[in-house]
């Protein structure tokens, strides 16, 4: 699997060897578990817990159908904090601003907190590209980094490495000693992130939250990393998604209680830092603050008026954690940045539906994603709104081993079940058929795909001797 | 007030017509013994689910549009599946967002329209149906009853009151199946290993059933059970309500 490229098209394959791969499915069961139930208890103690997610669902949906204004509000107020504002549509724009801010301090290193939007761009190829060390200073983000992986969740990016593996990565590139205690591996990791931190020019944060009437960014932690990272060096680059914008200061108050819980089933984490400009005289922080307000995607998704939903979310990871089918198959399976149910969601508009079109096809609909979702984004409905959209490009070729198209065997489905002495007849014939293949009201092996895909697993019960409609007319 | 001869239309699903009849059979004999009268449209097919599942919304729409039709002099209309009455409660006025006469006409068909453990606690007001199955059972949710529908405590009420019934409640009993309608065949492995681990989550809380109200989980899981030989059975709660051992 790249770390570069969209991989959204093997999902199939993916999913398939990472259920064969005993290891991860321990690491990524006992992972998402262990956040679902402290999610659980976190609440707990919250009184009205339902009332504070309707409050962020309504607070963000104002924001997202007022983008225009609150956008340029934000801006407004980090420039007049004495920050400097760079608009960036698309990818390519976030990075080449990146550079430019870089060579301009004169540095060859930054030092990167955790940032999806950045993972999102390929900021760190682009300035590896151009002679540019980019160094994690989350420990998760260091550890897919060294592992030369994607993230694999998006508030727990090396969820599915046991402290083995940590361990195994830490040997091999810190030559560090072999060890697979927790506190030892953090403190090799400390270590050879202090000498970074220590020495870098411009450090790199994405956001949380960017509150629009006071310009101030807001970044939540454990690590204390994203401090030292925004703090330390001369330069603050921050790159936001359009949709982190949340109205009034006072708002944190309802995002700050269901982000940390949500997330990691925390009250509140370790680190909140509010960011509002950079350096004062006689205070310490960075001499420089970059803001990037990135769009890449999202105006796109504002125009989809069912879709602009999805731009609602906070980035908490619960619903992956909820989602049976990320327990099964893991972050990578996803081939992009983004995992799980929000994965399939935001990964379709931001690539494109026609390279992601089976993201949407990968959940049973089951509802538990949003059933945890802190601003209550009604994600198995977009997941069909997306299916239905998906319908509507060009078909894909049709499988190896299909009699007909996926589209065919539909509008054959429609025909026979709007027309009852047809749906009757079919169903005789289909018991004469289904002698060659049922035994003891069992088959074994269905002989035509898609059906096919079912019995490769489990058995198919073969149609009841006498349908109801039959049975009916003696009961 | 339960009404007092209320008149029922069975909407009995393409799965239950075709691969459970005896489910439709169970479900006339328990809504017969509470002095329901039922009758059957065979104009009934399919709701569309498969369709607008897979995001073929214009066919949906097209058989979706004649389940309108064929319910619409109804008093009541029970269908012994969760997933069935969800396309039409709540997806119907979706597919028909465009149209206000249609979509008002689902809306209407979607307040007459009950699951079956749903029409016999909340219209029919009862719980003992008088059913009596001395093994022990666990419930499995199916997420369209759950969170579509939210209907939770109704079948466990049903279950706590038939004589003998030994209830246990499975570990991470609102995990989904794996089954998910089409998803089933899309990604059959993902879905065989989510059935799996509910099989696993039933056979460690000691139940001899697997009961739950719709066929298309049951169909899945029973399709599991049987190819691995595992030792627990899947009933459809309307067959378990009818039993009297």
């Amino acid at each position: 699997m790249s770390v570069h490229g969209i991989d959204t098209g093997k999902i199939h394959e993916a999913s398939a060897s990472v259920l064969r791969d005993a290891h991860l499915q321990d690491a990524y069961k006992s992972s998402t578990l262990r956040l679902y139930t402290e999610r659980l208890h976190a609440i707990e103690s919250v009184p009205g817990f339902e009332r504070l997610r309707q409050r962020g669902r309504a607070l963000k949906r104002e924001v997202i159908e007022h983008l225009d204004e609150y956008a340029s509000q934000f801006a407004d107020g980090v420039e007049h904090n004495g920050g400097k504002v760079h608009w960036a549509l698309t990818g390519e724009e976030v990075c080449s601003i990146v550079l430019k801010i870089v060579k301009d301090a004169d540095a060859t290193e930054v030092v990167k907190a955790k940032t999806m939007v950045g993972e999102e761009v390929g900021l760190n190829h682009y300035l590896e590209s151009a002679g540019i060390r980019g160094i994690e200073s989350d420990l998760g983000e260091l550890i897919v980094q060294l592992a030369d992986e994607r993230p694999a969740h998006i508030v727990a990016p090396a969820i599915h490495k046991t402290r083995q593996d940590v361990s195994n990565l830490f040997v091999k590139h810190f030559q560090s000693e072999k060890t697979e205690e927790p506190e030892r591996l953090t403190a090799i990791a400390r270590r050879a992130l202090r000498e970074c931190f220590a020495r870098a020019r411009v450090g790199l944060s994405g956001a949380n939250f960017a509150v629009a009437e006071t310009g101030s960014i807001v970044l939540v932690e454990n690590e204390g990393n994203i401090r030292f990272s925004t703090t330390a060096p001369r330069v603050h680059i921050a790159l936001i998604g359009v949709e982190k914008i949340i109205p009034r200061f006072e708002d944190l108050a309802v995002f700050l209680r269901l982000l940390p819980r949500s997330g990691t089933g925390q009250k509140l984490t370790a680190y909140t830092s509010i960011l509002t400009g950079p350096r004062r005289s006689g205070e310490d922080g960075p001499e420089e603050m970059h803001v990037l307000l990135i769009d890449n995607g999202r105006v796109e998704m504002l125009a989809d008026e069912k879709m602009r939903e999805a731009l609602y979310c906070i980035r908490c990871g619960a619903c992956l954690n909820a989602c049976p089918v990320y327990r099964k198959i893991g972050g990578h399976a996803y081939g992009w940045v983004y995992s799980g149910p929000i994965g399939a969601l935001v990964t379709p508009s931001l690539v494109g539906l026609g390279t992601a079109r089976e993201l949407p096809f990968a959940s049973s609909l089951c509802g538990a994603c949003r059933e945890v979702c802190p601003v209550q984004i009604n994600i198995p409905d977009l997941l069909l709104h997306l299916r239905g959209k998906s319908q509507d490009l060009p078909p894909v070729a049709k499988p190896a081993g299909a009699p007909v198209s996926e589209r065919g065997s539909m509008r054959f489905w429609a025909f026979v079940m709007l027309r009852p002495w047809l749906y009757s007849f079919g169903s005789s014939l289909a018991r004469l058929g289904q002698r060659l293949y049922a035994r003891n009201q069992w088959i074994r092996k269905l002989p035509v795909y898609p059906a096919s895909q079912w019995t490769d697993g489990r058995d198919f019960p073969a149609l009841a001797k006498r349908t109801f409609r039959k049975r009916w007319k003696h009961l | 007030m339960a009404p007092s001869r209320p008149r029922v239309s069975l909407f009995i699903t393409c799965l239950g017509d075709q691969f459970f009849p005896e489910v439709g059979e169970a479900a006339v004999k328990v809504l017969r013994r509470l002095g329901v009268e039922v009758t059957f449209n065979p104009a009934q097919t399919c709701c569309g689910q498969p369709a607008f599942n897979t995001g073929y919304r214009q066919e949906a729409r097209a058989v979706a549009r004649r389940v309108l039709d064929i319910f619409e002099d109804a008093e009541y209309i029970v269908a012994p599946s969760g997933s069935c009455t969800t396309m039409v409660r709540v997806f119907y006025p979706e597919l028909f967002s465009d149209d206000p006469a249609l979509e008002a006409k689902a809306k209407k068909l979607g307040e007459r329209l009950f699951e079956f453990s749903e029409f016999l606690v909340k219209v029919m007001k009862v719980t003992d149906v008088g059913a009596s199955f001395p093994h022990r059972v666990t419930y499995h949710d199916s997420c369209h009853l759950l969170r579509e529908l939210k209907i939770e405590s109704e079948p466990r009420a049903l279950l706590h009151a038939v004589r003998g019934l030994d209830m246990v409640e499975m570990q991470d009993f609102k995990l989904c199946c794996g089954f998910g309608g089409t998803f089933s065949v899309k990604f059959p492995e993902v879905s065989v290993a989510m059935g799996e681990d509910k099989l696993q989550a039933a056979i460690q809380s000691g139940a001899e059933y697997l009961v739950a109200n719709d066929s298309g989980c049951l169909m899945h899981l029973a399709g599991l059970i049987h190819r691995k030989s595992l030792p627990v059975r899947t009933l459809h709660l309307a067959e378990l309500l009818a039993a009297q051992e």
